[in-house]
């Protein structure tokens, strides 16, 4: 029984670190933050060409190949670079709902020139009620022309394509729909996270390029992008909450008050203290949730739920102590911290805050036990 | 080694905040939760013996109130697994165990607590005295106290805390003064655990009077049954005691008794200190995971608003947060178990984990008292209570959990100097 990184996951995060590090320090993140759609052509195409963009992808099909836990490493690297650009979304989402249910014409044609970064994507999930459950999809397709609102749909103005779940005649269809078709309008939806962006799409007699599934094939694969897409954002989340303590404990060892570093009362050090814990616990519940994931365990709907509800709650807690612990600087723009707060907080929402996994856990759990036998 | 495709090696890493280096895990071969084909015969045989052997009366007298017979029994089974050369496995061979990897140690926990096995008797003798003894005494003391601890046939206490020197244990001021081949000792003991059970003490004194903190200490092993030694029980928030205090009056005990040398019995007691973490959670996470289910059970037979309680979606969401918090508790530990299998030593994650399964226990017991309500409250020979009036007991007997083996401020106090590199704040 091992529970660790191997050496190849070694390389491949240490890599990923000296990658993001040099092509994307934080004054391009915040320059990209604050122009446009957050999407950088260059960093783009050498992310391509370090694979990235189809890390868990078939070879066949421009990708890398490798599993989750590479995939979960790649993205706590991520995290802890605050990397911009439609990673999430192309990837993450569109990605992975076009391999579990595109066919193999579907794929040549979206999700290799998807792993190749010629064509970017985003999947538009959420509508009006704003509810992560898929039972909740009220758009309509009437032949193959979409009308409706898609809402809090993440980097669509970075997209070419979007993939859109509508119900046709009662059932649950999955559309790929060209980000310029006529009738389509994407308005940004200006919020909290300023390095992923959200968009509203509003669909008038749109017409679709190419039905991806229909039915059960639809719901299987939204489910699938929904376990890896939490598992992922669980992953990204951790690599910001380290970063986050990085920054706060470098600060508390330097400023100075009272005479003396305020890294020596113990009232801030048990606050970095708790960081660590915060930290190493998400960790470790990413990385189960992608060994889950990749392993096909029995718990592993259980594995990503406690590891998105976890991170979710603990993301949020590791920015409150490191914002507390800088003191006043921990209130500016110009201290790093809020950008990775910013990013905890959409993390913690997106997919089903802790409240909405903790629920699904119980089901799980809590559900399938029985009354004592006594009872 | 596909991945070398893309290996990316154009740049040096910046200077990123601090460095901290502990979340670098060593690596594996594989990431691979499953047993090993080894490991999985050693579950096996560990397996089938606590089968055959665990004693099916364990349940009632676990919480028979009378505590010297539930220690008689407790040595009587620590007996019967020591003639299958079950006891201290994660000894050295030479001195009776088995030479125990960290996964080998693991898996037995885990294996005891899943069997619902009792505990050895000789708790401390086993983890942490008998391991010192090994590491810092001679070998005419390893031949006397080895066997006699792994067969519980001597019964073993540790005299650390005083009234005065409990989180800062430096400032101990028991003293030992030689008097020709003897140290004769005065002074008290506190917080020691079988205390009234033990047939020996690893002491720590102050052999230098005029010595401060860490330097002048040397620990000594005593024989309780030497005059001037008495022990009186401390009856406990949850009304037993387990804990004792010891008063010593003009004890004699012989120099050869000494482990280590003499004024360097500082090292000797951390040494102590640091197998008291460890593997010592493997077994409490499957305690744990039982006590859980059995609480996900009885929330389908209590009530609350008129349906079970199981179905009220406050407390729906409570059992899932222990789930969550026993689950990385599990998972925080393998990280921590395949680390040490490779490194080799039990790092400062030990304090994570202490910090984590107290806490988390607190919380746990407090979600109990919410389904339960007023069941909850049954104690021990009340007709009607849940499982023989565990959920009252855990209750109380949690507060103690981030007390014992170092405070939860102590373990946030090593977290912050020894993993962050803060300064010492004392």
């Amino acid at each position: 029984m091992q529970f660790g990184l191997s050496e190849s996951q070694n390389i491949l995060k240490t890599n990923a670190r000296k990658f993001f590090a040099a092509e994307c320090p934080m004054t391009e993140v915040r320059r990209l933050m604050e122009e446009g759609d957050g999407y950088h052509a260059g960093l783009w195409s050498k992310m391509a060409e370090q694979g990235y963009l189809g890390v868990i992808f078939p070879e066949e099909y421009g990708g890398l190949g490798l599993g989750m836990v590479e995939l979960a490493v790649l993205l706590e690297e991520m995290g802890t670079a605050l990397a911009p650009g439609p990673y999430f979304s192309s990837v993450i989402l569109a990605g992975t709902l076009l391999e579990a249910a595109g066919s193999d014409g579907v794929k040549k044609r979206y999700l290799k020139p998807l792993c190749e970064g010629k064509l970017r994507a985003t999947a538009a999930l959420l509508e009006g009620a704003a509810n992560w459950t898929f039972d909740a999809v009220k758009m309509q397709v009437t032949g193959d022309l979409l009308s409706g609102t898609k809402m809090f749909v993440t980097d669509a103005a970075a997209a070419d394509f979007i993939i859109v779940p509508a119900m046709r005649d009662g059932e649950l269809t999955l559309w790929i729909v060209n980000a310029k078709a006529s009738g389509l309008a994407i308005t940004p939806m200006p919020a909290l996270d300023l390095t992923r962006k959200l968009y509203k799409l509003t669909f008038d007699c749109v017409e679709a390029s190419d039905l991806l599934a229909s039915g059960a094939a639809a719901r299987g694969a939204l489910e699938r992008m929904a376990d890896i897409g939490a598992m992922a954002l669980s992953a990204e989340t951790t690599g910001g909450m380290q970063r986050v303590m990085d920054i706060a404990v470098a600060y508390v060892k330097t400023r100075k008050q009272f005479g003396k570093p305020v890294g020596i009362y113990q009232a801030v050090q048990h606050q970095c203290a708790d960081m660590l814990v915060f930290t190493e616990s998400s960790r470790s519940a990413s990385y189960y949730a992608a060994y889950a994931l990749q392993e096909s365990t029995a718990d592993a709907q259980a594995a990503v739920s406690v590891a998105k509800a976890y991170t979710s709650d603990a993301g949020r807690e590791v920015g409150n102590r490191g914002i507390q612990v800088h003191g006043g600087m921990g209130f500016t723009w110009e201290n790093d911290v809020h950008l990775y707060y910013r990013r905890a907080k959409a993390n913690e929402i997106a997919l089903g805050d802790a409240t909405y996994h903790r629920e699904r856990i119980a089901r799980l759990v809590v559900d399938r036990a029985s009354r004592p036998a006594q009872a | 080694m596909r991945l070398l495709g893309f290996m990316y090696r154009s740049y040096t890493i910046p200077p990123a905040g601090t460095p901290l280096g502990y979340h670098e895990t060593l690596p594996v071969t594989a990431m691979d939760l499953n047993l090993t084909p080894q490991e999985q015969q050693f579950r096996d045989e560990v397996r089938a013996w606590f089968t055959a052997n665990v004693p099916k009366d364990w349940p009632q007298m676990r919480t028979n109130p009378n505590v010297q017979e539930r220690f008689r029994y407790l040595r009587e089974w620590q007996k019967k697994a020591f003639a299958g050369k079950w006891v201290g496995i994660h000894w050295p061979k030479e001195y009776g165990g088995r030479g125990a990897s960290t996964m080998e140690q693991v898996i037995f926990i885990e294996e005891m607590a899943r069997a619902e096995a009792p505990p050895f008797a000789n708790t401390l003798g086993l983890g942490l005295i008998g391991p010192t003894i090994i590491a810092f005494g001679n070998d005419a003391q390893k031949s006397r106290y080895l066997s006699k601890i792994l067969s519980g046939e001597e019964i073993w206490c540790q005299g650390f805390s005083e009234p005065n020197a409990g989180s800062d244990l430096a400032a101990l001021r028991t003293e030992g003064r030689l008097d020709g081949d003897h140290f004769v000792v005065n002074g008290q003991k506190v917080w020691n655990s079988y205390g009234w059970a033990a047939d020996w003490c690893e002491l720590v004194v102050r052999t230098d009077p005029q010595s401060e903190k860490h330097k002048g200490l040397t620990v000594l092993l005593v024989d309780m049954k030497s005059p001037g030694v008495d022990v009186r029980p401390l009856k406990q928030i949850t009304g037993e005691s387990e804990f004792n205090e010891i008063f010593f009056r003009d004890v004699r005990v012989p120099v050869e008794n000494v482990v280590g040398k003499v004024g360097e019995g500082w090292s000797v007691a951390i040494g102590t200190l640091m197998h008291e973490r460890g593997t010592f959670g493997a077994g409490l996470q499957v305690s744990y995971r039982r006590s859980l289910n059995r609480l996900i059970e009885l929330s389908h037979q209590v009530e609350r608003n008129g349906a079970p309680a199981s179905q009220d979606p406050v407390l729906r969401q409570k059992l899932a947060q222990s789930y969550i918090e026993i689950e990385l508790m599990r998972l925080n530990q393998m990280r921590a178990f395949s680390r040490i299998s490779h490194s080799g030593v039990p790092g400062a994650e030990g304090s994570i984990q202490k910090i984590w399964w107290s806490e988390l226990n607190q919380r746990f017991q407090q979600v109990a008292q919410e389904v339960l309500g007023p069941y909850g409250l049954l104690e021990s020979g009340a007709e009607d209570a849940f499982d023989g009036g565990l959920w009252a007991y855990g209750y109380l007997r949690t507060r103690g959990n981030t007390i014992e083996a170092g405070t939860s401020e102590i373990q946030r106090n090593i977290i912050g100097e020894r993993v962050l590199g803060l300064p010492k704040s004392y």
